[in-house]
């Protein structure tokens, strides 16, 4: 526990130095968003009807954009192996990474959607279950892009080939996470849809954080 | 007695064969000087000693069992010093200390963390953002992380690097005060050190 306290704090104190790079995801998240409407045209009902999927593509994308840096600068400087040797177990401090993660990006990401559920025209039930959708879809993304980071350290080229690797697997978030709030928007029940994204969630809470440390042994040997 | 122990290590980097068979023991007040020319497996002896290099054959044992095993102490006794300080550009050097001893369970007041800055040179430079200071700088935190931490195991990787005259007195004074009180070290080093290896492990011949 002391690990993952640890390593939440310092993870967020090192985002609050660099608060440039950490807007920067929430500002791509809503700019990305905000040029759909421009694009597609204003018709109430064809935007109803893409925002919830537009939403979530690019929570999907924002969230892609902060992973590279995850691990990637704690493993040039030397700090992952003083992480790896300390006396916490490394899943206590993977965790407290993942989870600091999740709170500058998933977080803001989650908060922000309602004001761009607006821009869509979405009705107020329909933005409070994408909400819901993100705030149990968007740990999932932080823990399997923490996984897919840990693959790629010290690999050239990481950023693409992180992308390659995590977004297969963001997949079935999406599917869920867009389909729970369309369910809603057409009047049917979301329910199947969330309670899947919260097994995700429990399923991907217990079996990322062995897989990323066994991924980050690897990298260090 | 907690001794520090390598029997038979070897280790192979791809089709490259580093080294084979190496062996040494420290004892308490002991440093053991790692040796031998570029490329010649310092670096890879050294973390495969840490534990963070799983060795082809052979085992490290601290005091007398496996190192590596579950329910070995060596993680909590022993600090590594590796090529990259882990030195955060973004933090300062007072933060940077902070945090290095807090991830090692190592309880520090401020005095102490000042006093320890002053020790290394930094007492000037504490509120800077690592990013504004030298390389040889950014090793003297860590120096100062060596003052303060009080584990008895010692593994550091070209300590000397980027340290200037001062710089080398300064760690010799800290490894003399080190193995006075019963610490032990090994060293992979270039640099001829004040207190004299007790022994030398040549990697290459």
């Amino acid at each position: 526990m002391t690990g993952f306290r640890w390593a939440f704090a310092r993870d967020l104190r090192l985002a609050w130095r660099h608060p440039g790079e950490t807007f920067l995801v929430i500002v791509f998240f809503a700019i990305v968003a905000s040029l759909f409407p421009l694009g597609v045209g204003a018709e109430p009902q064809v935007l109803a009807r893409i925002g919830p999927g537009v939403i979530w593509v690019c929570a999907l994308l924002a969230a892609l954009l902060s992973l590279p840096s995850m691990l990637s600068s704690d493993y040039i400087d030397g700090s992952l192996e003083q992480m790896a040797l300390s006396p916490h177990p490394m899943a206590s401090w993977v965790t407290g990474k993942i989870a600091a993660h999740w709170s500058v990006t998933g977080l803001p990401l989650t908060l922000l959607s309602p004001l761009l559920g607006l821009e869509y025209g979405l009705e107020a039930d329909t933005q409070a279950v994408l909400a819901a959708g993100l705030l149990l879809g968007t740990p999932v993304l932080s823990l399997l892009g923490a996984a897919c980071s840990a693959l790629t350290l010290g690999a050239r080229g990481a950023g693409t080939l992180l992308a390659l690797l995590a977004l297969p697997l963001f997949v079935p978030v999406l599917i869920f996470g867009a389909g729970a709030a369309q369910a809603q928007a057409s009047g049917l029940s979301p329910q199947a849809a969330l309670s899947l994204l919260g097994a995700g969630l429990i399923f991907a809470g217990l079996a990322v954080p062995p897989a990323a440390c066994a991924a980050i042994r690897i990298a260090l040997d | 007695m907690s001794a520090l122990e390598a029997r038979g290590l070897a280790c192979a980097r791809g089709d490259v064969r580093l080294f084979r068979d190496v062996s040494f023991a420290a004892l308490p007040g002991e440093w053991i000087a790692l040796t031998g020319a570029n490329g010649s497996g310092k670096t890879t002896l050294l973390r495969c000693v840490a534990g963070l290099v799983r060795p082809e054959s052979g085992e490290v044992l601290w005091d007398g069992r496996p190192a590596h095993a579950s329910g070995s102490t060596l993680h909590e006794n022993a600090v590594f010093v590796g090529h990259a300080p882990g030195v955060k550009d973004d933090l300062t050097a007072a933060e940077n200390l902070r945090d290095a001893l807090a991830l090692r369970g190592v309880a520090c007041g401020e005095a102490a963390m000042d006093e320890a800055l002053g020790q290394v040179g930094l007492s000037t430079r504490r509120r800077l953002a690592a990013r504004r200071l030298s390389a040889g700088q950014r090793r003297r935190i860590g120096l100062a992380r060596l003052w303060l931490d009080p584990a008895p195991v010692w593994l550091l990787d070209e300590p000397l690097a980027a340290l200037d005259a001062e710089g080398e007195r300064l760690f010799s004074g800290m490894l003399e005060r080190h193995l006075a009180r019963g610490g032990l070290a090994v060293v992979a080093t270039h640099h001829a050190l004040a207190p004299a290896p007790d022994r030398e492990v040549r990697l290459g011949s």
